[in-house]
């Protein structure tokens, strides 16, 4: 589903990722774990076309998308939800939603779409009226996977999902992420919840400092605590 | 202050509005692109100006005013297309001083550009037959081609509100006004926004231009006072603020037209002392805020 191949990604001067090599397969859940500062969230930036500077390749469902703008990559069926959730201030939860599909060739389904997402997340049913900025941080985490997930991409790029909600949503959130695997639907994950990221994936990359250090089977690497103790611990 | 009737000030508030309607349509034009594009765009006064000529020779070409008025925005926005494309688009991410030097230079070609074409001196644009005279409107006669003005923005207004709030297109729009990225990640492209947005916001300026061309007649220096003026507004307003480029346009418009009554000689710089006012109070203006498209 998705190659990634020598990946070299930049800020300005700052080389920031090194030649990152990752293969996520249809269907799997791959999570991606390191520490802060590893280079997580640029690669997941770079998949989809948001950093300026990147050398290598990647292809995706077949195509080659290196240096093809976000918004194409978007209409290949891969979507991301940021680190930082980014709910669209001064929107509606409803228009937020909306705007998730609103670009795509299934935008006649919207209405659908959004009732289907309300019984999937029965949180953002009751304030679908609302303003995306109020929710409470957890509810803007389910908002920004809904709205990925509006579009049904075939990839799904996550960071950091768990971080800063209470346990009981992670559980729900982490829940949906099984279901979403079993409907088909490809993820890569960034997590800094490693027991919990584990539990859900098939495989695993470790990354630091910009390149990828280890890979495994989530099942190896639980048996393998030195290697998280190593990479992951604070 | 006994010599001055409640009609005639009453008269002097309407005339105020109708000065401001055309302020209102420039400052959304403004607003507009400096809330989406993050442009201030130094070259509105001279799409103004434009406008007007554009509407006189097609005017001149059809004899027919209301064809004039429907295809001088048109034409002045395929203007404001083409600039966007070609001009301002690389410049973007490069800081504000850029687009705001280019478009400044802009101005002063599309300034020679119409000396050229159309000569030094300014032209007179007649007011269509059909709306000249003035009609009763209960506190005494009014000019009717100033309430045409008022008529006319107020539909402009209805409809950019509706298209902004109401269509597909401006939910893109409001969401690509406060976060680009994550419109670009949810499948739009935004420089399409962006010219579309370029283009609307220069034919509302070319619209005004045909507009005002009866009231003042028309010269190619004609847009420069009225840029700082649209500025003023919009600032008063709060920069990239709709609903507030509207309530500015027409304070403005007030307060020009009622210090033209009390003392004429305080017209031109009472806008200035709003302006003053207004910022001492509210730095930001009437309705601005952090985010754009209010
Ligand atoms: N916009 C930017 N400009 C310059 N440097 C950046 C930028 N974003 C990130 N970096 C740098 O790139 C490196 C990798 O950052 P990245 O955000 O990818 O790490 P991460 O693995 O996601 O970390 P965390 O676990 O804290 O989210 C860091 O050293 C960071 O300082
Ligand atoms: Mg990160």
């Amino acid at each position: 589903m998705l190659t990634i191949d020598n990946l070299s990604a930049w800020y300005r001067h700052s080389h920031i990722l090194q030649g990152v090599s990752i293969e996520v397969k249809r269907g799997e859940i791959v999570t991606l774990i390191g520490r802060n500062g590893a280079g997580k969230t640029t690669t997941l930036k770079t998949i989809m076309g948001l950093v300026a500077k990147s050398t290598g390749a990647i292809s995706f469902d077949g195509h080659s998308i290196l240096g093809r703008p976000a918004h194409e990559r978007f209409h290949l069926g891969l979507a991301y939800v940021p680190e930082d959730r980014r709910i669209v201030p001064g929107l509606t939860v409803e228009e937020n939603l909306r705007l998730g599909i609103i670009a795509s060739a299934s935008r006649a389904n919207e209405t659908q779409m959004i009732e289907r997402i309300a019984e999937t997340f029965p949180r953002l049913k009751q304030r679908l009226p609302q303003q995306g900025s109020t929710l409470s941080g957890g509810e803007q985490q389910m908002l920004a996977i809904a709205r990925a997930m509006m579009a049904e991409p075939k990839m799904i790029l996550l960071d950091e999902p768990s971080e800063g909600i209470m346990p009981i949503l992670v559980e729900e959130m982490f829940a949906q992420f099984r279901t979403m695997k079993a409907q088909g639907t490809t993820i890569l994950l960034v997590e800094q919840n490693v027991e919990l990221a584990l539990s859900l994936s098939d495989r695993v990359y470790v990354m630091d400092q910009g390149v990828i250090v280890h890979q495994d089977s989530a099942a190896a690497l639980i048996a393998n605590p030195e290697i998280q103790e190593r990479y992951c611990s604070v | 202050m006994s010599g001055i009737g409640l009609e005639l000030l009453a008269l002097q508030l309407v005339t105020g509005v109708a000065l401001g309607a055309i302020y209102v349509l420039l400052a959304l034009g403004l607003s507009l692109i400096f809330g989406l594009l993050n442009v201030v765009n130094f070259a509105h006064g001279a799409f103004f100006m434009v406008g007007a000529y554009v509407g006189v020779f097609l005017f001149g070409l059809t004899g027919n005013f209301w064809v004039s008025l429907v295809l001088t925005p048109l034409g002045v926005g395929a203007i404001g297309l083409a600039v966007e494309r070609v001009l301002l688009r690389p410049l973007y991410g490069r800081g504000i001083d850029y687009p705001l030097l280019l478009t400044f230079g802009l101005s002063y070609v599309f300034i020679e550009t119409i000396r050229i074409l159309f000569g030094l001196t300014g032209m007179r644009f007649p007011t269509p037959p059909e709306l000249r005279g003035a009609v009763n409107i209960g506190i005494g006669f009014f000019p009717l081609y100033r309430l045409f003005l008022i008529g006319i923005t107020a539909v402009i207004v209805f409809a950019l509100w509706y298209f902004i709030e109401r269509t597909r297109y401006g939910l893109i729009i409001r969401a690509g006004a406060r976060d680009p990225e994550i419109v670009r990640v949810l499948g739009i492209d935004v420089s399409k926004i962006w010219l579309l947005v370029f283009g609307i916001g220069t034919g509302i300026a070319g619209l005004s231009g045909v507009l005002a061309a009866p009231l003042q007649g028309i010269t190619p220096e004609m847009g420069v006072p009225v840029l700082a003026e649209a500025f003023v507004v919009t600032v008063v307003g709060g920069m990239g603020s709709l609903a507030g480029a509207v309530i500015a346009g027409l304070l403005v418009g007030i307060v020009v037209s009622m210090t033209s009554l009390f003392a004429p000689e305080m017209a031109k710089v009472s806008i200035f002392i709003l302006m003053a006012l207004v910022l001492l109070v509210r730095p930001r203006g009437l309705l601005g805020r952090a985010g754009a498209l209010g």
